[in-house]
């Protein structure tokens, strides 16, 4: 029989031992600053994590999906046996623990989760991947301008996909596990003590406050049930389009966005087949060797990024839109393209 | 179909190894090849089991993979057959390769043509250019004996650019001494007087021979332009969306659903296609 879940506590100046703590069992990435911009690193012994983030730049979702990851090895030597033959490439999937990850990156790699692991199919490497690392999300006591989580199923304190949530109390972190996986975690990072009634008052208001600071909103509840051509053929594509150079920092940025390429690399008669990060932005995406090329123009390409987050995927799998939120692409957009908008227009055609 | 539990557990990117036994030069350009490749492991190619309008994702170590229709019917055991059009990396590499070469072949992928519901029925094959591969697969798949029964009769309107193009001539012309199959040939132009067939676009051809549904379902397959002309003629024939199955392709990186580039609306044609009828298609924006 498992314990129920019970809230725990820490004081906040032991921040760095429950870290250090860890270390003896997981490879730990927090939050760090570097060069003016927040992002997840694995921390040296002596290095500190930054909690004074809003969010990181980028996504942690390239723990789970690297930009870059070599899928096979071959040899081109004929005198070798097995020339030409694929061979999965060793990796290790050492337990990972990322701390500080934002609820909302969190629930985006639920979102994608559907896609790498479906009934037909699975990907191996998201997978393991993923079941190799814990999630101790941060909730989001200041909200940034720009997120509107909380009409997207998702918010500031939102559980799903993590293992464990934090709660900053100022003097005290509150740490409520939400799985085994969790649980495990906080028994590995020294933390016992039982959160008090008053400690738990607390963090049920700072969530309370952090969702009440969102004034960001989206319209979401009729995108389910328009036509998709509808939406295919609506006269606001163009202007949504218009001042697109497709250079694709939103599709980097986006904890939701997954596509991929496969590409040989060779070198002195051997290599490696690759996946790397794609781009629905990019013509070559959907490029065909006989030069045809279904989404040639920008402004289709503009366009399937929006009706993928928005309806297909909402469609395809039932399960919301494929976006959680966050808000990146309309702070990193270099000419202020805001998914806010186009989710008003779809939902209002 | 490889059983559910196997490709689950097994890792679907990795190809399994294969060699090519013999290469056909199909057209007098040159710029069509039939690769005959044989598994290397026994039991790759006994779990290998697929049925006509499936593909594989064929891969070359150092140059990439494609995604390739078998123009072999599971009928014909032992080998797949590829026909392969020089276009691309790939391609170009396959194209320069001699018998004995070692490749990887990843599937099979995506659904087939709907031969349930093709029984009892009559079957019209329409095909243009080089896409004639998984069409070519159909034909011989209903005429082994062991499916000769479940159909009814076979109309083929096939047509190429020019006489040296058609692919497959050999069967062709077997296929029109049979009295279960109509093969009306065609080229869009020739200079030889002694062209004993049609001249004209495959649409055109068709709009004269297919004159009446006839309790048929209609297989095409060609290029964009031979699609979108070729519709219309069906429809006017009498033929209702659900009976008119459209195959089509798009580029493709994993095959199996996951790499997000194939997709017509929330479908995607390497896991819901690449087989699609018409009433389906009608109901997803026109973006292939």
């Amino acid at each position: 029989m498992t314990c129920p879940m019970t809230d725990k506590i820490f004081k906040k100046r032991e921040f760095a031992d429950f870290l250090r703590a860890l270390k003896k069992t997981y490879e730990v990435l927090v939050p760090v600053r570097e060069q003016g911009f927040y992002r997840f690193k694995a921390i040296a012994d002596g290095e500190e994590a930054d909690l004074r983030f809003t969010n990181t730049r980028l996504s942690p979702k390239s723990f789970v999906l690297p930009q870059s990851e070599r899928m096979f090895e071959f040899t081109l030597d004929e005198k070798i046996e097995d020339a030409h033959i694929l061979k999965e490439a060793t990796r290790a999937y050492s337990p990972t623990a990322i701390v500080g990850i934002r609820p909302c990156d969190a629930k985006a790699m639920r979102l994608v989760d559907v896609n790498f692991n479906n009934p037909e199919f699975r990907d191996p490497w998201w997978v393991k991947r993923l079941n190799s690392i814990t999630l101790v999300g941060l909730g989001c006591s200041e909200p940034c301008s720009t997120c509107f989580c909380t009409s997207v199923n998702c918010g500031p304190f939102h559980e799903e996909g993590l293992d464990v949530l934090l709660f900053d109390l100022e003097e005290y972190v509150l740490a409520r596990p939400l799985t085994e996986k969790g649980k495990g975690l906080l028994q590995s990072g020294g933390v016992e003590r039982d959160a008090d009634e008053g400690s738990r008052n607390k963090a049920h208001k700072l969530r309370r406050e952090a969702e009440e600071r969102i004034t960001s909103h989206v319209p979401t509840d009729k995108l389910g049930q328009k036509n998709v051509n509808d939406l295919f053929d609506a006269p606001f594509w163009d202007d949504v389009a218009f001042a697109c150079i497709n250079c694709g920092t939103c599709t980097f940025l986006c904890p939701t966005c997954w596509c991929f390429d496969i590409q040989d690399e060779v070198i002195r008669g051997g290599g490696d087949r690759i996946r790397n990060w794609d781009s629905c932005m990019f013509p070559l995406f959907t490029l065909h060797a006989s030069g045809h090329n279904p989404r040639a123009e920008k402004v289709q390409r503009v366009r399937q990024r929006f009706m993928h987050k928005l309806k297909y995927y909402v469609d395809k799998y039932k399960n919301g839109v494929a976006c959680v939120g966050c808000g990146r692409c309309v702070r990193y957009c270099p000419v202020n393209i805001d998914i806010r908008e186009v989710f008003r227009l779809m939902n209002e055609l | 179909m490889n059983s559910e539990e196997d490709q689950l557990s097994g890792n679907p990117y990795l190809p399994y190894p294969a060699r090519i036994e013999q290469i056909i030069t199909e057209t007098e350009d040159k710029s069509l090849r039939t690769f005959k490749v044989v598994f290397l492991n026994k039991a790759d190619g006994e779990r290998f089991t697929f049925l006509p309008g499936q593909f594989c994702e064929v891969s070359i170590a150092g140059k990439g993979e494609i995604p390739l229709g078998m123009a072999s019917s599971p009928t014909e055991k032992g080998f797949l057959l590829f026909t392969v059009n020089r276009a691309g990396v790939v391609t170009r590499y396959l194209h320069n390769t001699k018998e004995g070469d070692i490749l990887g072949v990843r599937g099979p992928l995506g659904n087939w043509y709907p031969w349930e519901k093709m029984e009892g029925k009559n079957v019209v094959v329409i095909g243009g250019g080089f896409a004639f591969t998984t069409l070519r697969a159909a034909i011989v798949y209903i005429l082994h004996p062991e499916n000769r029964e479940r159909f009814r009769g076979i109309t083929v309107v096939y047509g190429a650019r020019s006489p040296g193009l058609l692919l497959y001539r050999e069967e062709l012309e077997q296929w029109e001494k049979r009295d279960d199959v109509n093969v009306h040939l065609t080229v869009d132009a020739t200079d030889d007087p002694g062209w004993p067939y049609n001249v004209g676009f495959v649409p055109a051809i068709a709009e004269q021979k297919i004159t009446a549904c006839d309790d048929s379902y209609a297989l095409v397959c060609g290029p964009p332009i031979m699609l979108k002309f070729t519709q219309p003629v069906l429809e006017n024939a009498g033929f209702e969306p659900e009976r008119i199955i459209i195959s089509l392709e798009m580029r493709m990186k994993c095959g199996i659903g996951m790499c997000g580039r194939c997709n017509i609306g929330d479908k995607y044609v390497c896991t819901d296609g690449p087989v699609f009828s018409l009433a389906q298609l009608n109901e997803l924006p026109r973006e292939y």
